[in-house]
């Protein structure tokens, strides 16, 4: 499903941030990503979003090399992915409703579709009674659920989420994380970006861990097995 | 469509859709999105306002300087023909020559009318309107030549055309020379066409300066929503569909300023229009002031908002570009 080879990505101004990355993460797996910040916990997940193309090696998605996605396609190719954010990244001027929405609304779904899809997701992580609501209305977890349900109210195959739980308490934490099971359960391959590594001992769950930019710790990496 | 998985179907996807159905909802898209751009603007009533002010009150000048131009052309038309040529016949010709003569200009194709001035005559009219009846009366001859009026045809009233049948009738055998008195109406001529040159780079002033604001009002709108812009595209949003709402705001800013600009002009036209007929009255004319046609209208409108599509695109362009989500 995502599978990187020998990547390296040099930010101009010289700052190696990846080093000949190898990793494959199959469909429907769930893996957390590890490793202190500026590890290049960010950088990876970019290279899969496409907001940042790689220096050297390829990036594969499906077996797609997202070096010959053009900038053209980009967008159409995001839309295979779910994206969730430390910081959320929820348009205060919008409703609940409409944060969730907008991926449906860019894909050009018929309104009716929209509205029963969004009471789907917003059903899925709990929060169908702030449908109404703007993001300022909401609590920091709250927020975070509803920054999950737009990720995936259009059922991307792919689900990305940078430090999900960054802050939020242990409880809210795990909530967040058991959502995440709940859709890697329902076949989405999803790849969780954190720095708590005690979270990530109790999911019990694969764990690639970078150090400066290399990949440390793979037990499923060629090799390793 | 999935680019990278292409067996994947969403549930709003399982109906395929034809290429006809695809073309008639991205249209419906389109327009939704200029309605949706619309409530945007009313959402900021204040600010939008001032824009629309700024660009009708900016583009109700150049029309006004217009309808200006317009206006005087209307009122000049009437001296812009040369009515008369006056030819002085030769101290030397008989009275049958001139006579001959008169005959020989009735002919003309050119001209349309003919009247004969003895010399006589012409002395007692300037002895009645000069006011030197007295001193004329100690000349020992008439010093005054005979003339002959030729008043030429419509198509010859033009200056360029009266001046050509002033020289081919100077060529008359008995005639000493010609006057045709067309100096203010070439001084009138350079004037209007100064003052429409004046008029045309006003209005490029201006249109530019219209194009500027839209285009900078647009430049301001991006950058406050540049987090929804960041959003959208890592959401998958395609740059049409980020672009289209900047645009159509634009395209409603020249809109509703071009009629903003005509209602002005309608009411300055309306305020003058009493005054106007009150020196026309005076001058014993009746004068009505022309106000702009439903062609111009059309065009003052179309104007403003290709200018309102030009001055967003330019800022949709280069600045949404630069726009690119760099932090998951």
């Amino acid at each position: 499903m995502i599978n990187f080879q020998q990547v390296s990505k040099t930010y101009p101004g010289g700052h190696r941030a990846l080093e000949k990355v190898n990793f494959h993460i199959k469909p429907g797996e769930l893996a957390f990503l590890t490793g202190h910040s500026g590890a290049g916990k960010s950088t990876l997940l970019k290279l899969i979003s496409l907001m940042e193309r790689p220096s050297a090696g390829s990036v594969f998605i499906n077996g797609v090399d997202l070096n010959k996605v053009n900038s053209r396609q980009i967008p159409y190719a995001r839309r295979d992915i779910g994206i969730i954010f430390q910081n959320h990244r929820l348009l205060e001027r919008y409703t609940v409703f409409d944060n969730v929405a907008l991926p449906l609304i860019i894909e050009g779904t018929h309104h009716n579709q929209i509205a029963k899809r969004v009471h789907g997701a917003l059903d899925k992580v709990g929060l169908i009674d702030k449908i109404k609501c703007h993001p300022s209305m909401l609590s920091g977890g709250e927020q975070q659920r509803v920054g999950i349900a737009r990720a995936i109210v259009n059922s991307p195959p792919i689900l990305l989420a940078d430090e999900p739980t960054g802050n939020l308490d242990p409880e809210l934490s795990m909530e967040i994380l058991r959502l995440f099971e709940d859709f890697n359960k329902h076949g989405t391959t999803v790849l969780i970006a954190t720095h708590d590594l005690g979270l990530v001992a109790r999911m019990k769950y694969r764990s690639l861990t970078l150090k400066d930019g290399r990949m440390l710790q793979d037990p499923l990496a060629e090799g390793a097995l | 469509m999935s680019l990278l998985f292409k067996g994947r179907t969403n549930k709003n996807q399982k109906q395929k859709k034809s290429v006809l159905a695809g073309g008639y909802f991205f249209i419906i898209n389109i327009f939704r999105q200029g309605v949706h751009s619309l409530g945007e603007m009313w959402r900021t009533p204040l600010a939008s306002l001032m824009t629309i002010a700024v660009l009708g009150l900016s583009l109700t000048l150049p029309a006004t300087l217009y309808l200006v131009v317009k206006n005087v052309q209307q009122v000049s038309s009437g001296f812009e023909e040369a009515s008369e040529i006056s030819l002085f016949v030769k101290e030397s010709m008989s009275e049958q020559e001139t006579q001959t003569l008169v005959k020989r200009l009735a002919l003309y194709p050119e001209v349309e009318g003919v009247a004969f001035i003895s010399k006589q005559e012409a002395l007692t009219e300037f002895k009645d309107v000069s006011g030197f009846g007295q001193a004329l009366e100690y000349l020992d001859s008439n010093p005054l030549p005979d003339v002959v009026l030729v008043t030429p045809t419509k198509r010859h009233r033009q200056p360029n055309a009266a001046k050509a049948l002033l020289t081919k009738l100077e060529g008359e055998r008995e005639v000493d020379f010609g006057k045709l008195d067309i100096a203010w109406l070439e001084r009138l001529n350079a004037l209007l066409s100064l003052l429409k040159e004046s008029v045309i780079t006003i209005t490029l002033l201006l249109l530019t300066s219209v194009t500027l604001i839209i285009g900078n009002t647009i430049r301001l709108s991006i950058m406050d929503k540049k987090e929804e812009i960041q959003v959208m595209k890592l959401v998958g949003a395609t740059n049409t569909f980020i672009h289209a709402p900047f645009l159509w705001t634009g395209i409603w800013y020249g809109v509703i300023g071009g009629l903003f600009a005509f209602i002005c002009i309608a009411l300055m036209m309306w305020w003058l229009s009493s005054a106007v007929s009150s020196v026309a009255g005076v001058y014993q004319t009746s004068f009505s002031l022309i106000g702009l046609t439903l062609k111009e209208f059309g065009f003052l409108v179309l104007l403003a908002t290709s200018l309102g599509f030009v001055g967003s695109y330019l800022s949709v362009n280069r600045y949404i570009k630069e726009i690119e989500p760099d932090k998951v």
